[in-house]
Order: C-alpha cells, then structure tokens, then sequence
C-alpha cells in the first residue's frame, strides 16, 4: 500500500529522512513514533506530496509519488484521509455540512451527499449532533467529525497525526477503538503518536524514527529498546 | 453547471460574510474605472471632433462675396477647373450654407431661425488630388476677383491630428497602466479573504479539492465584485457626463463647431467595455493572489 525505496529527504541545514525504505502493508495498522523532529512529520509529509523527496521512490496504491505532477495530487490525496491533533474543522460550518464539504470537494451529487453523510455519522457515533457547530462539540467530538471527514470518500489510506494528542485518556481510547474499527473494514491507518499507553494498548505494528533513520520495525509495545527512543515521557 | 452554480453561490458567499473587505474591492476598481471613464469619454470626443475636422477641411473652400454675380461664379469654377491637380468643384449656395450650419448646431439651430439675413456667404469647394498641389490652387483661387476669402487648414489638420494622435496614445498608456494598477490593488484585496481562509484552503487541498476547485469561488467573487463596480462607474459617469454635455453641450459646439458624443451612444459602449475590464481585472486579481496559496 506504501512503500518507500531508499528515500532521502534533505532540508536547508537538517536532515528530515535518511536512506529510509519500509513497506506498510493493505489494511495495516501502524504506528509511527519517535522524538520531535525524527522524521515523523516528513514521513508523512512525502506520503501526501506535501514536499518532495531528494531521492528514492515512494509508492502510495500503486502509484509512484515522487513523479506525480501538481495537477495529479489531488487525485492522491483522494486516496489518503487525514486526521490531525487539531482536528482542523471548519468553524462556520455544522458537522454535517463538514463532513459533506469533503464531497463537495470531489464534485459528488447532493443525492449521494444527503445519503451517505448520515452513515458515516453514525459509524462515527455523532448522530445526534450533525447540526451542531465545531466550537458546540466536545474534542472528542470534534475528531470524531475530523474522522468522518477523513473516511467519507473511502480512502485506502488514513493518516492519523497524533489524533489523540488533545484528548484525555477516556476519550482516547475511544477515538483508537473508532480507529480500529475502521482499520477492520479494511482502510491502512497510519498513526503518528507519542502516546507509549496507546501504543502498548494497542500491540500493533511500530515503526520507530529517530534522526531520519528507522531505528526499530515490529510489533508490539512502545520502547522495546529503552533508551533508544528518547526524549518523550 | 453545477459546479458554476457552486461558484457563483460560494462567490456570494463570500462578498457577503467579508462585506468590509468586499466594499473595499468594489471602490478599488471603483476609482479605477472612473478615473479610466474620464480618459474614456475625453478620448471618444477627441477622436470625433478629429474625424469631423479631418472630414471638412480637406478641401478648399473659397467663399464667394456676395455681389458676385452667378455668371462670374461659374467663371471662376471654369478657370479653378483648368488648374493643374483639382479633381473636383462644387458650388455650394448662400442656403445652404446656412443648413449646413444649423445641422452642426443640432438642437440650437434654431437660434439661427432667428436672424433677418442670412449672414454665410456661398462657396466653391476645390478637391485636390494631393497635398502638394493644395497650396498652389488656394493661392490662384483666393486671387481671382469676386472671392472673398480662402478656407484651407490643411497644416492646421496635420497639426491636429498629431497632437490628438499624442493625446490618444497618452491616454492608451495611462489606462494601461490604470489596469496593472486595479489588478495590483484588487489582487492585495482578494489576498487579505484568501489569507483570512487559508485554512479552508490547506484543509481543502488535503482532502484532495483541484486547484481550480478552490480557486472557483474566489474568481467568482473577483468577478462579481468586477461586475459590481463596472455598473456602478458606468452609471457614475453617464450620470455626470450627461449633466456635463447639457450644461456645456451649445458652447462647445459654438466653439469647436463639433458635438459631444450623446451619453445614450457613450453608456452602452462603456458598459460594455467596463464589464470586461471588471471581470477581468477581478478575476485576475484573485487568481495572482492565490498563487501562493496554492503551490504544493
């Protein structure tokens, strides 16, 4: 589903990702942890086509990315949903009018919109508070919303960057059972977190990156080489 | 069509929820167009009255004293005749003469209904078939007994005509200029909304909108903001422009012997020509100033 061949990416006086290659698999669950400033961010970065890569190839679905013009990243991100720490709602719109927003992006038809936008509420478990504005919601309401955003185009790949970092550990564990779930229902999920509990909870695949460099690729708990992944708490 | 329906509501939209900024654009392009107006309407007058005085003073008018009997005018137009170069002579009568005038003088001609006597004298027009040939007969005919006096402008017309030539191309620059000016001024505008929306925008972009998905709505609202203010310059200036030629419309046709082009025939060409450089500078504007906003 993604596979990096040997990327290198360089910026101005640090390095973001050194020589890194690694394969995530259809309907994986990852989790991608390590320091600030590891790679993490550019990891995820080069996936969506944020930035460009120095060297290497990255393969998204099939498709290589480091070749794709600017006109074809749109079709790219299609592919791709994203859910960030911040939720990045849109204020003045009510929740079902954000998540419909995503497929108004991609031109779908009020008809289709009008349907499939309740589902996905109600697989998120917001039902009851489609009319509401962002700023009326919980956080973990607010990232339910963000998920059913992220999925509603059915996207082979979610990208999840530290979603439970505004969260308090209740309502993080919810956000990750909805995570999985969605994960069984075949979507790859791709997680940045700094949440050791989560991931040790969760004993799912762990990629860890520190200076650009995978440092450690199995599954399991957090800090299987203590020491190794530092400067977190 | 339905993403032209999705634009142009957003467009709205948006004029709607950034009224201040809207406003701000509207009276940007505004001053623009009017001030492109005033240059618009002194250039269209210019060209006519330079097109009426081309189209008279080709020619060699000699004017006839009035004791001159008919059989020594034909005298005259036989031996202008013989002149190397003319190519033509018409004999053109006390009357009309004057209807000719009155035709000039449009609505005031009847002013001249008044007068006991008509006071023009009758003319021969001389056409020549070069410049070159024009002095030369004017000075042979305006020597002959009988005539009067001898109308040739043909240095004057030259002369004219490259000062209104100057003028136009003046005129052509400074509105050139005017228009980077707009889009320039129009573009910081539309920047301020796109800034004030660039998280809509980079939450678009992640959800994989096209660029010319984002940039619909904005180009829309330049467009209506374009549209907005051409109608409103447009009316600005027919409105002050009308009020200008019934005010001085007689004393320039006194002086110049020239009408003022009607506001009727001004207005609609304005439109027309306001509507394009509206739309355009308000679509050009918001796609240069989201530029930025949408690299990669």
């Amino acid at each position: 589903m993604i596979k990096f061949d040997h990327v290198t990416k360089t910026y101005r006086t640090n390095v973001g990702l050194d020589d890194v290659s690694v394969n995530i698999n259809k309907g994986d669950f990852v989790f991608l942890v390590g320091p600030s400033g590891a790679g993490k961010s550019t990891f995820i970065k080069l996936i969506l086509k944020e930035i460009n890569a120095d060297g290497g190839s990255i393969l998204v679905d099939g498709a290589e990315v480091t070749t794709l013009s600017n006109r074809e990243v749109p079709e790219l991100r299609r592919k791709i949903g994203t859910v960030f720490q911040d939720f990045r709602l849109l204020p003045k719109k009510t929740v079902f009018e954000n998540v419909a927003f995503a497929m108004e992006v991609l031109h779908k038809n009020k008809k289709q919109i009008r349907k499939q936008v309740p589902q996905i509420l109600s697989l998120v478990g917001i039902t009851d508070k489609a009319h509401k504005y962002p700023e009326e919601l919980s956080a973990g309401e607010q990232q339910r919303v963000a998920i059913a955003r992220a999925i509603v185009n059915n996207p082979t790949v979610l990208i999840a960057d530290e979603p439970t970092g505004n969260l308090d550990p209740a309502t993080a564990a919810e956000i990750m059972d909805l995570l999985e779930q969605i994960n069984l229902r075949g979507t790859t999920i791709v997680m940045v977190t700094h949440a050791k509990d989560i991931v040790d909870k969760m004993k799912k695949r762990v990629i860890a990156i520190e200076k650009g460099k995978i440092v450690r690729d199995s599954e399991g708990i957090y800090d299987v080489f203590k020491g190794e992944v530092n400067g977190l708490e | 069509m339905n993403s032209l329906i999705y634009n142009i509501k957003q467009g709205f939209t948006q004029i709607f929820r950034n009224k201040g900024m809207s406003l701000a654009s509207v009276f940007s392009i505004l001053a623009m167009l009017i001030i492109l107006g005033i240059f618009f309407v002194i250039m269209v007058n210019l060209n006519l009255f330079t097109e009426m005085v081309e189209q008279d003073y080709d020619q060699i008018e000699v004017f006839i004293l009035d004791e001159t009997t008919m059989s020594e005018t034909q005298g005259i137009i036989d031996k202008v005749k013989k002149q190397e170069g003319v190519t033509g002579v018409s004999y053109r009568t006390k009357a009309q003469a004057l209807e000719i005038m009155k035709d000039r003088w449009g609505e005031s001609g009847y002013l001249l209904d008044s007068l006991d006597d008509n006071p023009f004298p009758a003319s021969i027009l001389i056409s020549v078939e070069s410049i070159d040939d024009a002095n030369r007969v004017a000075e042979y005919a305006g020597s002959l007994k009988g005539t009067e006096d001898v109308k040739y402008y043909q240095e004057t017309v030259e002369k004219l005509t490259s000062v209104t030539n100057f003028i136009q191309i003046g005129a052509l620059v400074v509105m050139a200029f005017m228009v980077i000016v707009s889009i320039v001024v129009v573009s910081n505008t539309v920047k301020l909304t796109v800034f004030a929306r660039s998280k809509e925008i980079k939450i678009m972009r992640y959800m994989g909108a096209t660029n010319w998905f984002i940039r619909g709505p904005f180009i829309a609202e330049g467009i209506i903001i374009g549209i907005f203010a051409a109608l409103i310059s447009t009316g600005l200036i027919s409105l002050i422009y009308g009020r200008v030629a019934a005010a001085v419309g007689t004393q320039v046709m006194a002086i110049f012997s020239c009408p003022l082009i009607p506001v009727s025939y001004l207005a609609g060409n304005m439109l027309i020509i306001f509507l394009a450089l509206g739309v355009s500078i308000g679509a050009w504007g918001s796609i240069i100033s989201m530029r930025k906003f949408l690299e990669a």
